[in-house]
């Protein structure tokens, strides 16, 4: 059945037609063109679909759209200003922390959560963090430098 | 090292932004107006007779534009159904039979995935199942089920022009190397060592899965853009199987999002191309994960060693391998043939015989895995050099050391050594270890322990690439090349060998994306073969274009063009700085206008000596060598098996590191993949269905896997024919973990295990039968 629902998406106010069947990730990417949000998995166990859903990190390939009305979401497309990186992804960036980059819009929206709920994470914690999150080129220890540096950076502020 | 201005300086990735903001390009975000999405219906079997396919229900319903089968595609005119890299075994569409359980069997395209996947339940289907073969060794009996009744050859790459069509049998490559007289030297050995080491079939899973679209454009040429690590080979193979010139064809490829081996040949390319001749319309076909898995594996194996030693020396090996390359040939043969060549080692043994061979089974098929089979043949014969070292009493380093061929040393093939950093990458990753320190203390239940492994592969050859270097009027560049990004770097690496020889700014050498209409031919992008063969190629052609711009510069100034030097965009006479010009002024001097360009052409197309049918003997088998080392320490929970990596050094030798970043990120890249495929990784099968087809049920390693000690060792020893000296280190990391790990795990334990993956459980019950043997409890 096809309903619609309000969803707030990068700060932006959205009325949308969604189907009962709908994940949250078909209505981001085919519905609103979001690109960054992709599917790797499909069953909530990679995090390459990671955005953050009223501030939590979610796989927005496990969550039905009908469902979220009201709700507010946030992707990698709307962190960055017109000529500035979020610190996040400048860290990532300094950091080489994307090799194919497949995987680090995921990383970045999970490091984001991170930071704001603990603004100077231990090692541990970033790792229990990020554990959901998966990078099969392997580029774990340069995402764990990313996010220590943005965590250094956004606390410097 | 020689002084370069970018070559050897870690610059960062042309394509960083577009990444950390997700803009980055795939064919996952191409939408062309009117798109098409397919969805495919898989056989339940793994093996059958297809009795009756009744499609009339999904074509009438609603959204659904077409719907094929393989008898639709084999009634084209035309048009060859059959296709496959080394043999043409694979349907692009099953017809009549199919051979595992996922084979392809009725494609649908429609106005929306969901309309064509509702489609696919309106098809019926009628299979008579057939006997089953799963196991490799089953397979090879002479009363198995025969997966193909014949073998239709392909003849695409000349290095596989040597396989013949295989008789009736599930063995459809075998490859032999005999050396020396290896039954004497068991006669008279001291001792012998005999061992059986196997790897499970395992998946690539690059996070995006693959995904292709195909178009008819306005002047009826067929247009592909897809996520494949061999843009030349899918223009070839589609042109022969669709009966078209080449040139009809147009293969585009923007960034991957991983590949490492499974984006090779053609996957999903001919089923877009012919839904979209029928309909007219663009087709997009994106897999999921669960299809993914059963498109292309990673090859099981069963290796046999038998090594006899006298004194202190080896004096014979035999090795019989045995790989599982699923239902359809796919690279199968070569992967046999070269990394069947490498299984007795990198060591000083008098007397070998190599018995490889390729074995179709009912499984989905096999194809390249990152390290191309080697990974696979290290894991049994740097097990059982540790094996050998400890039965004898001596240093697994040492003894290694002392066995290890080094430059000049002929390899078993007879091919002569040179530039391999094999001693160096082991004395550095024992040294990063702490080969040498004594061992920490028991704890608790927990041991610890200190493993090593090397080994080497042999790059395959021969192979093709060649690149083209536009140096326009402004001083800016173009490179065309065919050698797809995925993630290893070699878009920005191919600027820096371009800016290195043309003396331009890093920044104004631009990279084109592969494109069939105008990049030149490249053989594929992997078996770490990009940076030396694609390098030198681009090198030569940036050599080409200088050379018409030291010649137009030394034609102004009239001095000999020998005595001019570039640098930073400028051209000048060597020692005298200030006599010299921009390229512009150049351009304007042999032109004098500024509407044209300098175009050069280079080619790097290495080649063999051909094997010796049956000793397998060649003078030159191989144009170069990777060595790879791993060391780790590990410690064991002698009550749960849980073995936990603690410190893991990877070394590798990368000839010349163009770029040392790409180069350490490629070693602990591969090194954490193979961590999880020595660990966890292994795809489950029971009566030839797949139990863990998903990511909630098949592991990979995750940042929790990775030890916070994890340090790649890039060894430099140049190759004199590499660009700047460079090799490749794509797959370096790869090859020697899971050796490393077993070997730390008998070093912490005291227990061997031969087979992989290491898991807790296999680790408990070594422990266990370890304690009977012993008397214990
Ligand atoms: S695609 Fe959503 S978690 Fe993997
Ligand atoms: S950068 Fe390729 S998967 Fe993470």
């Amino acid at each position: 059945m096809e309903r619609n629902i309000s969803l707030t998406v990068n700060g932006r106010q959205r009325e949308l037609e969604v189907n009962d069947a709908d994940t949250l990730l078909e209505v981001l990417r085919d519905g609103l063109k979001l690109w960054s949000v992709r599917e790797a998995c499909g069953v909530g166990a990679c995090g390459s679909c990671t955005v953050l859903l009223d501030g939590r990190p979610v796989s927005a390939c496990f969550l039905l759209a009908a469902r979220l009305d009201g709700r507010s979401v946030e992707t990698v497309e709307g962190l960055a200003g017109d000529d500035a990186l979020h610190p996040i992804q400048q860290a990532f960036l300094e950091n080489d922390a994307a090799q194919c980059g497949y995987c680090t819009p995921g990383f970045i929206m999970a490091a984001k959560a991170l930071l704001e709920e603990h603004g100077d994470p231990t090692d541990d914690q970033i790792r229990d963090y990020l554990s959901g999150n998966l990078c099969r080129c392997g580029g774990y220890p340069n995402i764990m430098r990313a996010v220590r540096a943005a965590a250094a950076r956004t606390s410097d502020r | 090292m020689a002084d370069y201005s970018i070559v050897g300086r870690p610059v960062d990735r042309r394509d960083a932004v577009q990444k950390v903001t997700g803009r980055v390009l795939h064919v996952g975000n191409m939408e062309p107006a009117g798109l098409l999405h397919v969805a495919v219906l898989r056989s339940p079997h793994p093996h059958a007779r297809i009795v009756r396919i009744d499609k009339s229900r999904a074509e009438a319903a609603p959204g659904v534009a077409a719907v094929l089968t393989g008898a639709d595609i084999a009634a084209m005119p035309g048009i060859t159904p059959y296709h496959g890299p080394a043999f043409a075994d694979q349907p692009v569409l099953a017809i009549d039979r199919v051979r595992h359980e996922g084979e392809q069997v009725v494609a649908v395209a429609a106005e929306s995935r969901r309309a064509a996947e509702e489609a696919l339940e309106l098809v019926e289907v009628e299979y008579e199942p057939l006997p089953v073969v799963l196991d490799v060794l089953d397979a090879i009996k002479p009363d198995a089920p025969i997966v193909h009744d014949e073998i239709r050859p392909s003849g695409a790459f000349a290095d596989l022009a040597h396989v013949k069509a295989g008789e009736r049998s599930n063995i459809c490559y075998h490859y032999k190397l005999r050396k020396g007289d290896v039954d004497k030297a068991f006669a008279e050995a001291d001792r012998i060592f005999e061992d059986v080491f196997t790897a499970p079939p395992a998946q690539h899973v690059p996070m995006e899965a693959h995904v292709s679209l195909a178009y008819v454009d306005e002047g009826g040429r067929i247009n592909i853009h897809t996520a494949s690590q061999s843009p030349s080979f899918v223009r070839g193979e589609l042109a022969r199987m669709l009966g078209v010139p080449m040139n009809r064809i147009r293969v585009r490829v923007p960034y991957l999002g991983g590949g490492y081996g499974a984006k090779l040949y053609n996957k999903l390319e001919p089923i877009v191309a012919l839904l979209a001749m029928k309909t007219g319309r663009p087709v997009k076909y994106s897999l999921s994960r669960e299809e993914e898995f059963q498109t292309v594996t990673k090859h099981g194996v069963v290796v046999k060693l038998k090594t006899a030693v006298k004194g202190s020396a080896m004096t014979a090996r035999k090795c019989e391998v045995y790989w599982d390359t699923g239902a359809f040939a796919e690279i199968g043969p070569r992967i046999v043939h070269k990394s069947g060549y490498t299984s007795s080692g990198p060591y000083k043994i008098p007397n070998v015989s190599i018995d490889s061979y390729c074995v179709y089974t009912n499984k989905p098929p096999a194809g390249p895995f990152r390290g191309f089979g080697v990974p696979q043949v290290i894991w049994a014969y740097d097990s059982q050099m540790d094996i050998v070292a400890r039965g004898l009493g001596a240093d697994p380093v040492e003894f290694r050391l002392e066995h290890a061929l080094e430059e000049g040393d002929l390899f078993v093939t007879g091919t002569p050594i040179h530039a391999c950093g094999l001693k160096e990458a082991v004395r550095r990753a024992a040294d990063a270890v702490g080969w040498d320190q004594p061992k920490a203390p028991a704890s608790g239940s927990k041991r610890r322990g200190k493993g090593i492994a090397c080994g080497v592969k042999a790059v395959l050859t021969p192979s093709i690439s060649g690149a083209i270097v536009i140096l326009n009027a402004d001083g800016s560049a173009n490179v065309l090349s065919s050698t797809v990004e995925m993630g290893q770097g070699s878009e920005s690496l191919l600027a820096q060998i371009a800016a290195e020889e043309l003396g331009m700014p890093f920044d104004r050498v631009h990279v084109v994306q592969p494109d069939t209409d105008v990049t030149p031919y490249d053989t594929i992008s992997a078996g770490s073969r990009s940076t030396y063969h694609m390098g030198n190629a681009v090198r030569m052609a940036a050599a080409k274009v200088k050379e018409e711009l030291f010649q137009a510069v030394a034609g102004k100034l009239e001095i000999d063009a020998a005595d001019l030097e570039s640098r930073d965009g400028r051209v000048f006479v060597r020692g005298a700085e200030e006599r010299g010009m921009t390229v512009t002024e150049a351009f304007l001097a042999k032109f004098g206008s500024l509407g044209t360009t300098m175009v050069g052409e280079g080619l790097c197309q290495p080649v063999v000596t051909p094997m010796d049918p049956e000793t397998g003997m060649s003078e030159k088998c191989t144009e170069y060598w990777f060595a790879s080392a791993s060391a780790v320490e590990v410690e064991v929970d002698t009550e749960t098996g849980r073995l936990e990596v603690l410190q893991f050094h990877a070394a590798g030798d990368a000839g010349t590191a163009i770029n040392p970043k790409y180069c350490e990120q490629q070693l602990v890249g591969a090194a954490t993949m193979h961590l999880g495929l020595t660990l966890f990784e292994q795809m489950v099968f029971q009566d030839g269905q797949l139990l863990n087809g998903s990511l909630l049920d098949y592991q990979i390693a995750s940042i929790k896997d990775v030890p916070a000690a994890c340090h790649p060792i890039v060894v430099e020893v140049p190759h004199k024919d590499g660009p700047f000296g460079a090799k490749g280190i794509g797959e370096t990391g790869a090859l020697t973990v899971a050796a490393a790990v077993a070997n730390a795990l008998e070093d912490a334990v005291g227990v061997r295990v031969r087979d992989i993956p290491l898991t807790a459980e296999r680790i408990h019950e070594a422990l266990k039968a370890a304690r009977k043997v012993n008397g214990g409890t």
